[in-house]
This record gives C-alpha cells, structure tokens and sequence, in this order.
C-alpha cells in the first residue's frame, strides 16, 4: 500500500504552526516526548515507547567461530526491520533507503561506540566467541524511528543474560539456566541517539519531531551521546547546511536528554531486576495497566472436560461406518493399474452433466462441448477426418482454433458398467488414444471439502 | 495445568484493544506468557497483482521475533489466512485488501492459537463484517491420552500429541484443525469436544473486553 501523500494545505498549516513555535501535540520545541520501557518474561526482550512509537527489541546469543582478523572478539549484530504493521508503506522484506540509513547509524551508534565489551565475549581465542543478535521490529511508527530503536536497542543488552559457560583446558561446557545464573554482558556505557528536526533551511529546530513533522522538515540531525557527554555518532542528513553553534546547541540539549533518558532507563532496569529478584509477577501481562478501558484481563479459567470421552463416542458411533476398500491393485493392461472396485462414484453431479453433454454430442454427431474436451489432440483429427462420417466443428472461441471431435461409437457405459470410481478427466485420456504411463484410481468415494 | 481433576484449564488472557496508532485495528494478546500483537491495514489500496474481483484479498503476516520468516512462519501464515478468509465476508469489499500482521513477542506455548485469538481480536478491533468470530484453542495429549488445554511451551514438548484448532463461534463449528504427533480417532474427537468447551470462555471474553472498551465508565 502506498503512503497518503501530505496535501499542501496539511504542509501550510504544519510550517505555520512551527513558526509560531506550536506543535501539533501541544509541546515546546525542545520537549522529548514520554518514553516508556516494558520488560517481556524473557531476558534480553523489551518494548519501547516513544509517545505513539513503539519498539520491540530482542537480543540473542549464539557461539560461533570468530572472524579471521579479529579472533578474540565477539561478535555484535543488529537488525532492525520496519514491519508492516508500523506503516502501511512498508513492504516486507525491501531494503528500502531508509532501513539502510537507520541500520548503519545504530552500527555507529552502538558498535563503533565500543559500548560494549566485544573481548569478553571470547570464550577460546580462534575458536569460539559468543554473537550477540539484537533484532528490533518497529510496531507502530510516529516519527524519530531511530531515537526509539536505539533506546531499545541499549535497553535490550542492558537487560539480556547470556548462559554461563566454563572452560578447562580444551573442553567447554555451557550451562542452562537451572545449573547456572546467567551472566550479564559488560557494557562500558549507554549512547543514545537524539534527533533535531530543521525547518525553513534551519531557522526552526525541533525536538523529537514527529511522523507529520518529519514529513514537512528541511534537514535532520541526529546525535548519540552517553551520559558522560562523550558525542558517539553525529549525522546530518536532508542537504541543509547549518552553523557552528547551531550544533552546538543541539549537543547542549543532546546531553541533557540523554541524561533525563539514562535516568529514566536505569529506573526501569532497577524496577525488573527487583521484581525478579522477589519472585514477584513480571512480563508484558504486567506492563498492561488495570484501569485502562481498551485492557482486559481474564484469571485463569477452567474447563470442564469430564464427559468429553463420551461425547467423543457418540460422534463416533453416529458417524457412517467408512466404506469397504478393496486394497488389492488390479492390473488392467500392461502399464495401466487399479485400486478398489465397485464402489459408486460420488462425484455424481459431475458425472451427470458430463452424461448430458456426451448424449447431446452423439444426437448431433458433433460436440460443442467446452472445457476439457477442447484439449484434443490434432492426430486424432486427421484419423478421424478420413472416416468422413463425422463432422468437424471448428471453436469459435477467439483463443485458438481448437477442433473438437467425437469418438466413433465410444462404448458409453464404461465407466457405469465397471462401477469403477474415475478421476473425471479419466475418460479423456482413453478417446485420445494416447496411452497414460500409469492410471490410479482411488478406492475412497471422494467428498468435497465441507465448507466452512 | 491438565492434571487438575474435574477439567483443565486456560492460561491468563490478557488483551488490550487499539495499542498501536497506525493500523486500523490493532491488538495485542497474551495467553500465560505467549504475547501476540495484531495489526490489520484494511480495506485498502491493492496491487493490481494481487486483486480479486469479487472480494477482498486477505494477506496474513507472521513475524518472528528473531530472525527471518521461513518455512515454519509461512505454513502458519497459511493457516490463519484460510481460517480468515473463512470468517470474513471478503464478498462485502471486492478489490480491495486486508492485511494482518502478527508479531511474535514471546514464545510460551500454544502459539498458533495465540495468534488465531489476537488475529480475530484485531478483525473485531478494525470492525470488519465478518460471519462469526473465531477462536485458537491447543489440546495436548499425554502418554496416558489425557487431554491438556492451552500448554505451556514445556508441556507442548512432553505431550504425545498436539492438535490446534480453530473454532467458530456459529455452532462451535471446526475451522481449521492442525496435528503433530499421534493420536487415535477417538482422541481427536475429544480433542474437538475439548476444544469446542474451551472456546466458550474465549468467546465470553472476547465479549467482555469489547463491552469494556465501549463502555462509559
């Protein structure tokens, strides 16, 4: 599905509206909007919000052999994937300008950054070390994508534990989670991206701008930083060219946002790591809050399956008994088998109609039949011509010039005097003359589907 | 959960209505610790590829949580998109298209049910006219051919067998049945009568979480 495109007059009235210093949503220029981190039951998963956008970010680890020219290193690798569901312009599985754009600044972001501990993800040098996969699928897409995939992307490492493992001398020995805690990754520090959105070739800045802004900006600019004020990544993309201490002051404001969101992000560890640690109830089915109205919650519920047995049974007793099969194959002529017969052909209607059509076709000494019968072959027309009695009637179908025949005095009972179950084309292939390489004819009266 | 005497019973339901801005019906549905998130685009704009004159193309999206769809995601897909394709009244919006995507969000068991409950909560959600709704209930079999309803993803391992089906709620008629493992005629009819008990509650709390979304208090 394609992107509704912005009208002008919805353009007008966002630029108006930014130079008047108003948004949409009612906030200030430089306000970031809520965010807001939920832990699933399983570690190393978490959801993202940013105002209407939302994250879902995965990490998980695997041992595998090291690259060659850095073997004591583990390796880190990251996905984010825009899923359908986020926007309708998202196709599935397309690389598309901006999935490449986002996954190579949350590269920078997060690996370049050397945030976290790549060597002690070693467990032997050359042979094994650990890869850490973070996967983040953006669900519902707002604006500032990369603010909120970054933030989930550091949440999820944060939050991930990987198996515990040990190793004496050659052998190595992976613990489950039962015999062993696992062990958290060493993360030196936390970079988090913040974006600042340009209008009028820079004379406006926004904040966190969201999905309409975006779509009305001039430039943007994003900046990864980590609490320590250290800038991890910084690009300027859209063409616009900006002045010195307007950078500046968006570094100044990049870093008290990354602060507040550091704050915010240690908070929301401290709170899970607790709750764990008390065996309290954690996962998504607590993050859903009671008193909304779209929420609901139901307590277990239980199902009476005592006479089920019996139920079971009277179906069973009720149902027709399945008819007899005769399961000895018959060797009609060489290179022609059958299983079963006399069992009557279920397929009656279509068997009916097809008799209709063959009784008109003999009357009349030629067939305007459709469908299959058109698929004749041209030998049997040239056999069949020199006999003379019969006519010939060209289709005036505009697809192709097909001619369709009749049998000379094709026995019509076959298929009734056997009784024999047929495939409905099974008849074709015997007025063609061509031999098939194997027939099979199934013993079991064949029912529709029921539909549903 | 099946060696309770007297019957087995449902996990936790949860479910939240329109979590995601975007789509135009969305919801997001845990059972135990198995999460689903619905999310439906429709009817909408189709490619012209993909258009049916006489009703409304159905696409069903399964996402893993990690990694790639494969195999496995698409014959589920498969499945909920007949058992859709079932319920809707696809006649009603010819040419035009209704998307589904479902993300995985955590794994516990009973899964393709999961998905088939969040997949129906998402159609109510969007407000599409559909025949009937449709729920996902999983049975287990044990050793001993004593049925399990809605396992875990352990008791999933232990069992003998495990069916899924999906279930109308005209008649609690059979949508769509899927098996893995062994089991007799006779089990999987009490699998069916199992299952057809089991989507009662399901369909009382599909009623109660619309009633409480359009309540006024």
């Amino acid at each position: 599905m394609k992107e509704t495109p912005l009208s002008n007059c919805e353009r007008r009235f966002l630029l108006r509206a930014i130079e008047e210093r108003k948004r949409l949503d009612g906030r200030q220029s430089y306000d970031y909007r809520n965010v807001r981190i939920s832990f699933g039951a399983d570690y190393g998963c978490c959801i993202v919000e940013l105002g209407r956008t939302r994250v879902l970010g995965q990490v998980s680890c695997e041992l595998v052999s090291p690259k060659l020219n850095r073997a004591t290193e583990g390796i880190l690798f990251f996905n984010l994937e825009l899923s359908p569901m986020a926007a309708p312009a998202f196709e599935p599985g397309r690389q598309s300008d901006l999935l490449v754009k986002l996954n190579r600044l949350l590269e920078r972001c997060l690996r370049n950054s050397k945030c976290i501990d790549t060597e002690s993800l070693c467990v032997v040098a050359g042979v094994k070390v650990w890869q850490i996969r973070v996967d983040l699928h953006l669900l519902n897409h707002d604006g500032n994508i990369i603010d909120a995939a970054s933030i989930a992307a550091i949440v999820a490492l944060c939050h991930f534990r990987r198996p515990d493992v040990s190793v004496q001398g050659e052998e190595v020995t992976l613990y489950t989670p039962e015999e062993r805690d696992p062990v958290p990754l060493s993360i030196h520090h936390m970079p988090i991206c913040v974006s600042f959105a340009f209008f009028q070739q820079g004379t406006y800045l926004l904040v966190d701008p969201s999905e309409r802004e975006e779509r009305v900006m001039d430039g943007l600019l994003v900046i990864a930083m980590n609490k320590h004020r250290e800038i991890c990544t910084i690009q300027s993309s859209g063409g616009i060219m900006l002045l010195k201490d307007q950078v500046l002051r968006c570094s100044k404001i990049t870093g008290v946002k990354v602060a507040e969101i550091t704050e915010l992000i240690q908070k929301a560890l401290e709170n899970d790591r607790k709750v764990r640690k008390e065996g309290g109830k954690f996962g998504f089915a607590e993050s859903i809050p009671d008193q909304k109205i779209s929420a609901f919650k139901m307590e277990r519920a239980l199902v009476d399956t005592k006479d089920v047995e019996e139920q079971a049974e009277e179906i069973i007793t009720k149902a027709d008994s399945p008819s007899d099969v005769f399961a000895k194959p018959v060797l009609r002529m060489p290179g022609m088998a059958q299983l079963g017969e006399g069992i009557e052909n279920s397929w009656g209607d279509l068997e009916e109609s097809e008799r209709e059509e063959e009784e008109e076709g003999n009357s009349d000494d030629a067939t305007t039949s459709e469908g299959q019968k058109m698929e004749m072959e041209e030998r049997n027309v040239v056999r069949n011509t020199k006999k003379g009695d019969d006519t010939i009637v060209l289709s005036d179908s505009e697809e192709e010039e097909v001619v369709i025949l009749e049998p000379e005095e094709r026995p019509k009972k076959t298929r009734s005097s056997g009784g024999m179950v047929k495939h409905p084309w099974g008849s074709q292939k015997e007025i063609h003359g061509t031999k098939p390489a194997l027939h099979f004819y199934f013993p079991y009266p064949c029912h529709p589907p029921p539909l549903p | 959960m099946g060696s309770e005497p007297g019957g087995c019973g449902l996990r936790r339901f949860s479910c939240e209505l329109g979590p995601l801005g975007r789509p135009d019906g969305s919801a997001a549905l845990l059972q135990g610790d198995t999460s689903v998130l619905a999310g439906l685009y429709g009817p909408a704009e189709v490619k012209v590829s993909k258009e049916l004159y006489d009703k409304a193309t159905v696409e069903v999206l399964l996402k893993p949580k990690v990694g790639l769809p494969g195999v496995f995601e698409k014959n589920r897909e498969q499945l909920i998109r007949k058992t859709c394709e079932a319920a809707l009244l696809g006649a009603l919006h010819p040419r035009t298209s209704i998307t589904i995507v479902l993300q995985v969000i955590s794994d516990a068991g009973s899964l393709l049910a999961c998905c088939l409950n969040a997949a129906c909560m998402g159609l109510m959600d969007a407000g599409l006219p559909m025949k009937s709704l449709f729920c996902g209930v999983t049975c287990t079999l044990d050793a001993t051919g004593a049925i399990g309803l809605d396992p875990t993803a352990k008791q999933e391992k232990e069992a003998r067998a495990v069916v899924t089906f999906a279930i109308s709620s005209v008649e609690r008629q059979v949508l769509m049945s899927t098996t893995k493992g062994t089991c007799s005629v006779e089990e999987l009819q009490q699998c069916i009568a199992a299952a057809q008990r089991a989507s009662g509650a399901i369909f009382q709390f599909y009623r109660d979480s619309v009633r409480r979304k359009y309540s006024k208090t």
